[in-house]
């Protein structure tokens, strides 16, 4: 008898546990879509005054975490930061900004997840992203190249194109593709984010790295035994990146980009961060 | 996500057969390197001992992740090595001292009686060790060996983070590319499971049998 | 001595608030995970027709996955399901729902080492099923099973290193930080990580050492 009603007891608790699981689920996943569906950005944004940004972490100039302050810092900081700022000031209302560290691989998935509202992560604009995300007017003439050891005597990638070369590429990036069409013979590894791609190219782990210029003559600066050679091979420019639909605030973006590059506030940003890189002229960025 | 396994089969494939072999490699290297140390820490010889204990314990409390990176970033100025190798190394030298553990636990609990009656037999401390104790020790660690297999097969996916191209790598490619990590992720872990469910339900069902 | 100038100041400053996070997601995991893998443990045990087996395929089916995967799955996965967390929410409970499954079959185990002699007697003086579980069982289980609890919250500790996967400024990552300015610092940080590890597991397992030999003596 009490065995009996043991089993009752047990089938109903484990149907209820399937139940409640299964039923969270769908009840998340549904909420989900409805929330994707109404969001609206620039409201949550006024609203909470916030605005959060994903940044880089590991790129030299453009996002590099600080020991001394533990916080992100680099012309993507100042830009998101400015930005925010123009966008509040044109908004009527306070906004602060809010950092998020992100890699290449994961920005877009948080764009996606709405943990983040935009993403000033020296992110190329490409047809391809475009389709998921929407970008705002091009805010940095970036274009890829390649860094070797200045003792490897490798003097442009056509040299590299045999199956005996490495290229080391970051996960997630363009210059991936873009490599496969320009050295096609060459193998090909991505690591999860710049520092540890230079840190593979200093170890030897391959024969040249790959990425945007602007990245790689941060690794230049930082190294006297590494250089970008054989100049650009691509056109490829960064854009600030929000989610697909949001036009208010990519509307809020742009006009805010606009304004501070006719103040002058975009040209000293400029400056500041690319005023004495060995071998570019930092007034070429600003054309 | 029945489209996930299609569009990127020999993606996925591939990384089943990378962190099989590695899965593989580093079971045959720990159990050689965990039985050495295991004996190692027994041993009568103060030296020896000492050598057995530094090593079992220096690399059973420091983090995978620490050793693997040191051998890819560090090691790799001297020795050229890849990332899977440089996984696969960190693997076999991290899982080794928690094998070096079983074994000694499962020698521990041979009867001394055994030692003592192959000594007064006239064999050497090394010839009743290796003939006659070891052997029943192994046996007597199977259980313990075989969940630390199932960690292993786990912890293979370290590799991921040296682009070594395992199943945990191909995942982060994949849903970088297809922005559908809730599919994507769900299918790897698929992978996994067909690897390390087998071995746990023989698992289980060996340690029932013991008991 | 060019690797001295790793340990300035700054850079030790912000290592140790690494080690802090580090401690601090531990901390928390341990925590969660002891709680539930005891529940868990005790619903394994006991055998309910259906429910033990419907929650032992879920256990099995977690604790059968690589970490990583969940840490992967619950920052870029979850949010899908309206769960919006950060890195170190999500490295949190990640490590919780793992952990808590580990902790479940030490505690099942710790029960089941128990005599089945205990159980009679303690029911048969007129204790509920309850009370012999709370107060015969449980407390000799959890004695048990302390060995086995440490080993697995050192592991723990150590697989806090993971969640530099999500960008979790824990001791790992921020280490990778301080050499990412400087190759000469690499080796330096590699040193001092490692050391910082091995200090606060090895004096785990040295606790656990004693409780082994306290409960072998007893």
């Amino acid at each position: 008898m009490s065995k009996l009603k043991g089993k009752r007891i047990g089938l109903l608790a484990a149907v209820v546990l399937v139940v409640v699981l299964v039923g969270s689920l769908v009840f998340g996943w549904t909420y989900h879509e409805y929330q994707s569906k109404t969001k609206n950005s620039l409201k949550n944004i006024k609203s909470a005054h916030v605005m959060r940004w994903g940044v880089k972490s590991d790129t030299r100039l453009f996002g590099l975490i600080s020991p001394k302050t533990g916080q992100s810092e680099g012309f993507d900081i100042d830009m998101a930061r400015t930005v925010t700022k123009q966008i509040a000031k044109d908004q009527g209302t306070k906004i602060k900004p809010e950092f998020t560290p992100v890699t290449t691989s994961s920005k877009i998935q948080l764009i996606k997840n709405n943990q983040v509202d935009a993403v000033a992560a020296s992110m190329t604009i490409t047809p391809e992203r475009a389709k998921i995300v929407d970008f705002s007017n091009p805010y940095f003439p970036a274009g890829q190249s390649i860094l070797v050891k200045k003792n490897s005597g490798i003097k442009n990638i056509q040299q590299l194109n045999n199956p005996k070369s490495t290229i080391i590429g970051v996960m997630g990036t363009m210059a991936m593709e873009t490599t496969k069409k320009f050295a096609p013979k060459a193998k090909l590894i991505a690591m999860p984010d710049n520092s540890q791609a230079f840190s593979a190219l200093q170890s030897g782990q391959g024969d040249a790295m790959t990425t945007d210029n602007a990245i790689l003559y941060g690794f230049c600066q930082q190294s006297k035994d590494v250089a970008v050679i054989g100049g650009t091979f691509t056109n490829q420019p960064y854009g600030l990146a929000m989610d697909k639909g949001q036009t208010d605030l990519q509307k809020a973006v742009n006009r805010a980009l606009k304004e501070i590059r006719a103040d002058g506030t975009y040209d000293r940003l400029i400056k500041k961060w690319f005023g004495n890189i060995p071998g570019l002229d930092w007034r070429e960025l600003t054309k | 996500m029945i489209k996930i396994l299609t569009d990127n089969w020999s993606t996925i494939i591939t990384g089943f057969e990378f962190t099989i072999l590695s899965s593989i490699v580093g079971l045959l290297g720990s159990l050689i390197l965990g039985t050495v140390f295991a004996l190692m820490e027994m041993a009568p010889n103060k030296f020896l001992k000492f050598i057995g204990t530094a090593f079992v314990e220096f690399f059973r409390n420091i983090p995978l992740l620490v050793i693997t990176l040191f051998f890819y970033v560090v090691v790799s100025h001297a020795v050229k090595i890849n990332g899977f190798w440089a996984g696969t190394i960190a693997l076999i030298l991290y899982t080794s001292s928690f094998v070096a553990e079983c074994i000694r636990g499962g020698v521990n609990s041979v009867d001394p009686g055994q030692m003592e009656g192959a000594r007064s037999n006239g064999l050497t401390y090394t010839q009743a060790m290796i003939h006659i104790v070891l052997p029943q020790g192994f046996k007597l660690a199977i259980p313990s060996l075989g969940n630390q297999f199932i960690n292993l097969v786990k912890n293979s996916s370290i590799l991921s983070f040296v682009a070594g191209l395992d199943l945990m790598y191909q995942a982060n490619v994949i849903s970088g590319a297809n922005l559908d990590p809730f599919n994507t992720y769900i299918v790897i872990g698929i992978f996994y499971l067909l690897l390390t469910g087998p071995l746990s339900v023989f698992m289980n069902h060996l340690e029932n049998r013991l008991r | 001595m060019i690797y001295a100038s790793a340990f300035n100041s700054v850079n030790m400053h912000y290592l140790m608030g690494g080690l802090g996070i580090t401690i601090a997601v531990s901390i928390i995991s341990i925590v969660i995970s002891f709680i539930v893998g005891t529940i868990l443990g005790v619903i394994l045990f006991e055998e309910v027709p259906y429910f033990s087996r419907t929650v032992q395929f879920i256990v099995n089916t977690i604790r059968n996955l690589p970490l990583l995967l969940l840490i992967f799955f619950t920052y870029f996965a979850m949010p899908k399901l309206g769960v919006e967390l950060n890195a170190f929410t999500a490295t949190v409970f990640a490590m919780s729902v793992f952990e808590s499954t580990m902790v479940s079959q030490i505690i099942r185990g710790g029960l089941l080492s128990v005599g089945a002699g205990q159980i009679e007697g303690a029911l048969s003086t007129g204790m509920t099923k309850f009370q012999t579980l709370w107060y015969i069982l449980l407390p000799q289980a959890l004695k048990n099973s302390i060995p086995p609890l440490i080993s697995q919250f050192i592991s723990l500790v150590k697989d806090t290193s993971l969640a530099t996967a999500i960008v979790l400024t824990e001791m790992m990552f921020r280490s990778q930080v301080i050499y990412g300015q400087n190759p000469n610092y690499m080796i330096p940080m590699f040193a001092i990580v490692t050391a910082l590890y091995f200090v606060v597991n090895y004096s785990l397992s040295l606790l656990s050492k004693w409780f082994e030999r306290r409960l072998a003596t007893s």
